[in-house]
């Protein structure tokens, strides 16, 4: 295994401290080197792929059938297997499934040996000409195109240490050859190098007489220099896209040509690809080709999509026989040349990924990198970040945990804050957040199988064993602590501001001390709708609404969900949506319900999640029974509720608080829409008929998994209907995502996600600025320094903000 | 073929910067050879009476492979949605040929210009059926982005040009 030459330093101990420490040296170090070019390039492939998906009239159909494809494939992977084997054989050519790296890279060299005519591979080790390689005495040569699979086995390392020449053709994959470097991104891997420190690495290395002052001119040097390789290579290695069994077709798609090239001009080709590659037929390609180029760059299809079944008829080009015909109709002179094709379809951990239930997922990705573009925290850091050993991106932690291990996943797994933003990107619908909560939960296990879960409701237990992070300890019982904080508010809130504590905090739990903490409410929601009467009260004040009619549509009667943040820390926007219902005639009720899971699924503690959803569930099950309507301010709790809980509640208990669970504004833009009166509420100077006229400017950050659950459109329509002017943000998340901003490792870029959702703000700076989640709020108050209320609390009756 | 589809890939070719050439069967071989840039390699057309025009080595050597200027080869079809053609690997070196020289002219029968990529798997599950097996969809220009910028011809052509046969 070659090392990444990005990895941290690792100090041999891992004590706790050391590695938070050294975990935001290597981050600050990405962010200030390689941050600024892999965020120019996924942000702009993750905008094309957004507008791509938007363009395409069928595209929930085309994921959904891709999907089913790759479910079914990989059910019947092993009769897929043998069904291959049987085609490419009888194409004339040959299988081999390889257990693991080094069988495979055994096997590739074994084939280049013998086909460049090597006798005695020691030899060609030895580099002793005129006794090993071909004819002229040369070291075997081999052209690549590019191959994340052939990334995983170390390839390159193994045929170069069989005494065999191997050269990347793809451009990307070159630069990184020559500079010795990783792939920061399965699709484009050198997209963390500029032009410049290309072409500084091209005159290091090659001194050449042009001068590289445009992509052209570095394009046209890398053309040339390749092209002579192609043309003198023994073997050409491709990767595939997708094999389709019943024919032993590799389907290869590429923008440059270079597969097309390595694949036919040679004699020899292998093509290396998982197992999880195959698909029954051609026909199945279809969704597959049509998706693939949208999702990974936003192009309606790539250049090539080249469909071979090899061995192919195409003549073999022999640049060292030129003044031989290539070929001609009648497939005489060089066509008829030996042509051979060998598949090597590579295990290396698939079958176990297969039985895993909760892995088994991460086989149906197509490697299109949708999920890093789609990332904030990659869009800052890139995969020498956001990666292992090999793969980078969300859906990475699926494929280290089951390819490498989960050693490699725990290196940058906590970079996945189940923000949820690559789930629509996902071209087969992959659920990346759940596959990275999962291992989370696998690692947290690893360091302490026994008391890893212990009760939600528990304090911290008696003893504190070895190897447990007490930071994520700590989050995931936030339920717990936050009560206590506003039990003991005001004392909680002094002594979280003073130096002592916030060093402890830093040093214990890894809490950054340059993040403000929450302040806590002495009185919370709950206590405070008790106190103010309760159900009864909110009976009485609903019905003094002045309401002109009373539809059936309107005759709704509410639970509001109190998430600890609202119930404890924000209690004004609890307070803004009581109010609002009521004077939309909606009696409330504010019950103290259990925390939903959310915290401790952040922290990949899924036993206490899925224990929390039932308790919820048994909370309101009576409530869900008699017709009540629950409405949830923080945006995850909801997701919680309409995503995980489908993992967690037997089938019609999720469905029935699925259907009946809402987003604040989404639940009166609803009653708007129903005939409720927006008079009730404070409205913008603007009259609301979709003119924009006079309309009060306002900025607005959606919560990222409001925006997966498709209802960020609910609150700016329902800002538009009461008079405001709002203007949404094209950042994917605000960087906090509840801990991670807390968090002393990740603290910085936290703060330069963030950076960038305040910078679209900012210009101006007179709008009012609102935003769905807490921790979104949070985070830009400290970015912008001013107030960030809920929509709901600048649409409240009588509101002051 | 519709009028509407072979409208479609003309606008399609158009968003790729790929030049489109209609054509009368009678007229085609002085078309191509006025396109094309010499030195020119080409795979003898499977349209009847249309020929290659003369100057194109019809069955080049890999040296006049690697000199040309110019590939002419036949598309077994076209998909109008996506401006793309269907090259076939075969034994008369479509592949090499559309691939290696600057220029690429695909020339295609206005018939065979389908509407979607359905329809496009359709004509290519057929081909499998009858015995084809190699079938590139090319769509536009070789491209790169790995550079520092958007570049076209990298290891395939720069500059593509679509021939349709209007009468076939």
């Amino acid at each position: 295994m070659a090392e990444r030459s990005h990895a941290p330093d690792q100090s041999d101990t891992g004590a706790a401290p050391n590695s938070r420490a050294e975990t935001a040296a290597h981050l600050r170090h990405l962010l200030e080197t390689e941050g600024e070019a892999i965020h120019t390039q996924t942000s702009v492939s993750n905008y094309r792929r957004a507008q791509a998906y938007d363009e395409t009239d069928n595209l929930d159909a085309l994921r959904t059938e891709a999907r089913a494809i790759k479910e079914d494939a990989i059910d019947r992977l092993p009769e897929l297997i043998e069904t291959v084997r049987e085609a490419v054989e009888a194409n004339g050519g040959t299988v081999y499934v390889a257990d693991d790296a080094a069988d495979a890279n055994a096997y590739v060299a074994d084939v280049v040996e013998d086909r460049a005519g090597v006798d005695d591979p020691e030899a060609a080790t030895r580099g002793e000409e005129g006794e090993a390689g071909d004819s002229d005495g040369n070291r075997p040569s081999v052209v690549k195109s590019k191959s994340m699979t052939t990334e995983e086995i170390d390839l390159n390392d193994a045929l170069e240490a069989a005494g065999i020449d191997v050269t990347e053709t793809d451009l990307g994959e070159w630069v990184l050859q020559v500079a010795d470097d990783t792939p920061s991104h399965i699709v484009g891997p050198a997209m963390h190098l500029t032009r410049e420190e290309i072409a500084d690495l091209f005159v290091e290395h090659f001194d050449p007489d042009v001068e590289f002052d445009t992509p052209e001119t570095l394009t046209k040097f890398a053309r040339d220099h390749l092209g002579e390789h192609i043309q003198d290579a023994d073997v050409g290695i491709t990767g595939a896209n997708f094999v389709a069994a019943d024919s032993g077709t590799i389907a290869l798609v590429t923008n440059e040509g270079n597969a097309r090239k390595c694949a036919v001009t040679p004699d020899t080709h292998v093509a290396i690809a998982g197992v999880e590659k195959l698909i029954p037929s051609v026909r199945d390609l279809e969704p597959f080709v049509d998706l693939i180029a949208k999702s990974a760059t936003g192009q309606p299809l790539s250049q090539y999509v080249t469909m071979l079944s090899p061995p192919t008829d195409s003549p073999t080009v022999d640049f060292e026989s030129p003044d031989e015909p290539l070929g001609g109709d009648d497939g005489t002179a060089a066509a008829n040349r030996d042509r051979e094709f060998h598949l090597v379809l590579l295990d290396n951990g698939r079958t176990d990924m297969r039985e895993d239930d909760q892995l088994r997922e991460t086989l149906y990705c197509i490697r299109c990198g949708a999920c890093s573009n789609s990332c904030a925290n990659f869009q800052s850091v890139g995969g020498h970040g956001f990666g292992g050993e090999t793969y980078s991106g969300g859906i990475a932690t699926g494929w280290e945990a089951g390819v490498h291990g989960r050693d490699s996943a725990a290196e940058f797994n906590d970079l996945c804050t189940g923000c949820t933003r690559c789930v629509d990107a996902c071209p087969v619908k992959i659920d990346i957040p759940w596959i990275n909560t999962v291992v989370r939960d696998r690692v947290n296990r690893d360091d302490d199988p026994e008391a890893y879960d212990f009760l939600v409701d528990g304090l911290t237990p008696d003893d504190e064993p070895d190897g447990f992070d007490l930071g994520k300890r700590f989050f995931g019982n936030i339920a717990t602590v936050t009560k206590l904080g506003s039990a003991t508010a005001p004392l909680s809130n002094w002594l979280g501001d003073t130096e002592l504590v916030r060093s402890l905090l830093e040093r214990t739990l890894g809490i950054d001390r340059r993040r403000d903490l929450p302040t806590f409410e002495r009185q919370s929601l709950v206590d405070w709708f008790a106190a103010r009467g309760g159900e009864r009260e909110s009976r009485r004040r609903a019905a003094a609404a002045d309401l002109e009619e009373q539809t059936a549509e309107l005759d709704r009667e509410v639970v509001l969900y109190p998430d600890i943040y609202t119930n404890y820390v924000d209690t004004d926007r609890g307070k803004a949506a009581v109010r609002t219902l009521e004077a939309l005639g909606v009696p409330v009720s504010v019950p103290d319900l259990p925390e939903s899971g959310r915290a401790p699924l952040s922290q990949g503690m899924v036993a206490t999640a899925d224990r929390q959803a039932s308790r919820v569930y048994a909370a309101l099950a009576e409530d869900l029974d008699a017709g009540r309507d629950v409405v949830v301010i923080e945006p995850s709790d909801l997701a919680a509720f309409q995503r995980e809980y489908e993992r967690f509640l037997p089938e019609r208990s999720f469905e029935r608080l699925r259907d009946n669970s809402y987003e604040i504004c989404e639940f009166i833009f609803g009653l708007l829409e129903n005939g409720a009166d927006r008079d009730a509420l404070s409205t913008g100077d603007g009259d609301g008929d979709g003119d924009g006229d006079g309309n009060r400017s306002i900025a607005y950050h959606s919560h990222c998994q409001q925006r997966t659950l498709d209802l960020e459109a609910p609150t700016t329509t329902l800002l538009e209907r009461c008079g405001y002017a709002p203007r949404t943000s094209s950042v994917e998340c605000c960087g906090m995502a509840g801990s991670f901003g807390y968090k002393r490792e990740y603290y910085e870029v936290s703060m330069d996600v963030g950076d960038r959702l305040a910078r679209e703000f900012d210009h101006g700076g007179t709008d009012l600025v609102v935003a769905s989640g807490t921790s979104c709020g949070d985070q830009l108050e400290a970015l912008l320094e001013r107030d960030v209320p809920h929509p709901i609390e600048v649409l409240a009756p009588n509101s002051a903000v | 073929m519709t009028t509407d589809t072979v409208g479609r890939f003309e606008r399609s070719l158009d968003e790729l910067a790929v030049s489109v050439e209609f054509t009368s069967t009678a007229d085609a071989t002085d078309r191509l050879d006025a396109i094309l840039e010499p030195p020119a390699v080409g795979v003898s057309l499977p349209f009847d009476d249309v020929s290659l025009p003369e100057r194109v080595a019809a069955e080049p050597t890999a040296a006049e492979l690697a000199d040309a200027r110019t590939g002419i080869t036949p598309a077994t079809f076209a998909i109008a949605e996506y401006g793309t053609v269907a090259i076939e690997s075969r034994a008369a070196g479509d592949e090499p040929i559309s691939l290696y020289p600057e220029h690429h002219v695909a020339v295609v029968a206005a018939t065979d210009i389908v509407p979607d990529i359905g329809a496009g798997f359709d004509r290519l599950a057929d081909r499998f059926a009858a015995g084809g097996d190699s079938i590139v969809f090319a769509t536009g220009r070789s491209a790169t982005a790995d550079m520092g910028g958007l570049v076209h011809g990298v290891h395939g052509p720069g500059e593509v040009t679509v021939v349709v046969l209007e009468d076939r």
